[in-house]
């Protein structure tokens, strides 16, 4: 069992942050390392990049949304509380290092939890690091100060411009593209339309662009090739050759497909969970 | 007096129907009632010099277990069985006897072999229903520690072995359930979970620890537990899909048979939605293969609703890999064989989800390197199978998580680990190896058998130093 120490709501109560008594995890856990975790008997398992690890206290953070009813149900834990399994560090860690040019960390909506760590990597590793990130609107955007922190620069931008800039991530990565700074390297995690918006426009400038990938998985061990995606025209497996992959080389309209597998079961497990929960209240 | 004995046929094993099993994830085979276990151990000649027992990888004293049920003496049977085998119930259903030790037997010659499987079955179910079984007494610690890699049937074997021993035992598993292949890959229906979990469950009284959700090579290394263990072995199978690398295979609807199985048996997406973990359910279902595990990829379709379940396999009918009973079994269910037959494309809709193979008949053109006559496609036989589920059941391949992770662990040149075939010793100091991950998928049976080998050579070098 692996116990909730701390928890909080974030964006109107639509993410979750709970830092989770793992000590074997937290001494090993790497930027870009991921876990799988499973509530109880019954749980399906979800994989969730480490937003943060404190392998003194012997604690790992993860930062998840309220999607479907797995996520519904961690919602329910709380401090406390504990989940029956977690597993990992998972998958490779991020390839950190010096660059000459600048550094862009792009993170959209709960994205801003997987590229924290990275970004924090890449700025004690002396690089010069501009965070971009971004939610549709002010209330859902998460991690502001942590970022402030773990970078140099930090814009912030929403879709309907109810806070910083009016409009998306990708605008603002474009003036930085556009800038007279030459630019090293690019790090982006977020819906996948945003990590293949990102990736097109860093291709003609030929800027690396990392892109941390969320795919459907089981085991996490390379075991069920389920989590599958075509990169360079060749198969590999997101949880241990990824979870970061070469976003100009990766097939995001593949990988979209492949996450929507089971939208119809998602949709009758949550309308399930909701109708359960209500009778729970009831009672 | 053998004239009179051939007169009693092999015993039928109560079943259940083909049109009711189709449709229930409950055993199929019932298991002989105590008359009927009887009479058919009345069958075996009880040779001097077995031919049946050479035939078992694991020495099983076959004449004298049966022996026993004759007698009706159920409980020296299965303490017969126990001398060489810790999980009688398991290899009593899974073990592929008609190419083991009922192809030798005598009888065999001149008609049907002595249910030797059935009869194991029987003992092991009868001491199942006994309750809890005798704890055997346990030797004073050595003080020793050794830690196991994997929770399949080597590591349980390995674990059992050692700790009858004295040694202290750790058996580190990825999954958060022990058992191996016996939880995630092997149906309900061909073997039910409860066993596998009394086999566990029996370790754990007899002191063994399981630690679960340890992914050795990434939660800890094989160094770091060699630091605190005297011996490590590993057993950690073959955990590697194998796809057909053929265009649209990674459409939706297209599972490894380790990710069918994984969802349905360890995730129990069968009881979707009591179960949170989803599978998609197929009208049509192909499944490519013809080993066990193409069986069983198939048989559970059925049952999770499918109408038609065929099984594409690129060679013929004689060269099935599977055991024999669950290829009778598919067809008394229904299934559909298109053999010499192999996918050359997956087409899919707009939504990308599978909805037909394309397929290439094949014919049997010279033997290759295994014996067997190679399938070469017939050019401009192609066709179309319609589908919306397609399970890839062609084999495995060896996981590179451990081997990659530790220094001075020799790989032959298929990733699998080179062992001492006659110690289970790897080429590193401290670490030996058994199962799946040393011989690329086999059988149940042999990963014990390795197993066993390798626990003798642990527990001589934990005491005499070599
Ligand atoms: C669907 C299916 C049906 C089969 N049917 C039959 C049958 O009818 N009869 C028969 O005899 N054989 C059958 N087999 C083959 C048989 O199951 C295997 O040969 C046998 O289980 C191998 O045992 P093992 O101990 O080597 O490994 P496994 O049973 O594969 O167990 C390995 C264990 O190690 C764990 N592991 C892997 N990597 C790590 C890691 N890095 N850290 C920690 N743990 C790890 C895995 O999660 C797993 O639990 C079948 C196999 C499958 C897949
Ligand atoms: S999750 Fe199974 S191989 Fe990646």
């Amino acid at each position: 069992m692996y116990e909730i120490v701390y928890r909080q709501e974030m964006a109107q109560g639509t993410v979750v942050l709970n830092v989770i008594k793992a000590p074997k995890i937290a001494a090993k856990a790497q930027p870009g390392q991921f876990v799988i975790v499973k509530a109880n008997e019954t749980g399906e398992r979800i994989p969730l990049t480490m937003a943060d690890t404190d392998p003194e206290a012997g604690t790992i953070t993860i930062i998840y949304q309220v999607v479907g009813k797995s996520t519904a149900l961690f919602k329910t834990l709380q401090v406390g509380d504990a989940y029956q399994d977690v597993l990992g560090p998972l998958g490779k860690p991020t390839h950190i290092e010096r660059y000459a040019g600048i550094v862009i960390c792009i993170g959209g909506g709960t994205g801003v939890a997987v590229v924290h760590p990275i970004t924090r990597a890449f700025k004690n590793a002396g690089n010069h690091v501009v965070a971009i990130i971004g939610a549709r609107t002010k209330d859902l955007l998460i991690l502001e100060d942590k970022m402030l922190d773990a970078s140099h620069e930090l814009q912030v931008c929403t879709d309907d411009g109810s806070y910083g800039h009016h409009g998306f991530v990708t605008d603002v990565l474009q003036q930085y593209l556009n800038g007279s700074r030459p630019v090293s390297m690019v790090v982006a995690a977020g819906p996948v339309p945003m990590m293949k918006r990102v990736a097109a426009m860093t291709k003609p400038h030929s800027i690396p662009t990392m892109v941390s990938l969320n795919a459907i998985m089981i085991d996490g061990t390379g075991m069920c090739g389920g989590c599958r995606v075509s990169v360079d025209g060749t198969n590999r497996f997101t949880c241990v050759d990824g979870p970061e992959f070469d976003g100009h080389q990766v097939d995001f309209d593949g990988l979209m497909q492949r996450l929507s597998a089971y939208r119809q079961q998602e949709q009758q497990a949550m309308e399930l969970f909701a109708h359960e929960c209500k009778l729970r209240n009831l009672t | 007096m053998g004239d009179k004995k051939d007169r009693i046929p092999r015993q039928p094993m109560p079943e259940q129907p083909p049109e009711q099993r189709r449709r229930n994830f409950d055993e199929v085979p019932l298991g002989y009632p105590p008359e009927i276990a009887q009479r058919e151990a009345g069958r075996c000649l009880q040779c001097k010099n077995p031919a049946c027992v050479s035939g078992c990888p694991v020495g099983i004293d076959i004449p004298r277990f049966i022996r026993h049920i004759r007698e009706g003496d159920f409980t020296k049977a299965i303490a017969t069985l126990k001398e060489k085998t810790a999980l009688p119930a398991v290899c009593g259903r899974v073990c592929p006897q008609e190419v083991q030790c009922e192809q030798r037997c005598v009888l065999a010659k001149s008609g049907e072999a002595v249910a030797i499987g059935r009869l194991e079955r029987f003992a092991a179910d009868i001491d199942r229903a006994h309750g809890s079984p005798l704890l055997p007494e346990l030797p004073k610690p050595t003080g020793k520690s050794v830690g196991i890699v994997g929770s399949g049937p080597a590591g349980l074997t390995v674990a059992g072995d050692l700790i009858l021993k004295g040694h202290a035992v750790t058996v580190y598993e990825a999954f958060h359930k022990a058992g191996g292949v016996l939880v995630y890959g092997i149906p309900e229906f061909r073997l039910p979970k409860a066993i596998v979990q009394e086999e566990v469950g029996y370790l754990e009284k007899l002191g063994v620890c399981f630690e679960l959700n340890a992914v050795i090579g990434r939660t800890e290394t094989v160094d770091e537990l060699l630091a605190r263990h005297d011996a490590v072995f590993i057993a950690v199978g073959a955990g590697l899909p194998t796809f057909l690398g053929v265009p649209g295979e990674n459409l939706i609807g297209i599972y490894s048979a380790n990710e069918y199985l994984t969802r349905s048996n360890l995730m129990k997406a069968y009881l979707f939605p009591q179960y949170d973990t989803p599978i998609v359910r197929g009208t049509n279902v192909v499944v490519v293969g013809a080993g066990n595990v193409a069986m069983d990829a198939a048989r559970t379709a059925l049952r999770l609703g499918a109408e038609r379940v065929t099984i594409v396999y690129r060679r013929s009918r004689n060269e099935m890999p599977a055991r024999a009973e669950e290829i009778h079994h598919a067809e008394e269910e229904g299934i559909v064989f298109e053999l010499l037959t192999a996918p050359v494309r997956f087409l899919g809709d707009t939504a990308g989800r599978v909805n037909a193979v394309e397929c290439i008949r094949m014919r049997l053109g010279e033997p290759d390197e295994s014996g067997r006559r190679r399938p070469v496609p017939i050019e401009g036989s192609n066709f179309h199978i319609e589908t919306d589920m397609v399970v890839i059941a062609v084999g495995a391949g060896a996981n590179p998580l451990i081997t990659s992770t530790t220094p001075g662990l020799a790989v032959n040149k298929r990733g699998y680990i080179i062992v001492d075939p006659q110690t289970g010793k790897t080429r590193k100091p401290r670490v030996w190896a058994g199962g799946d991950i040393v011989t690329g998928q086999a059988t149940v049976i042999l990963a014990m058998g390795a197993g066993r080998i390798a626990a003798t050579s642990i527990h001589q070098y934990l005491t005499l130093g070599w």
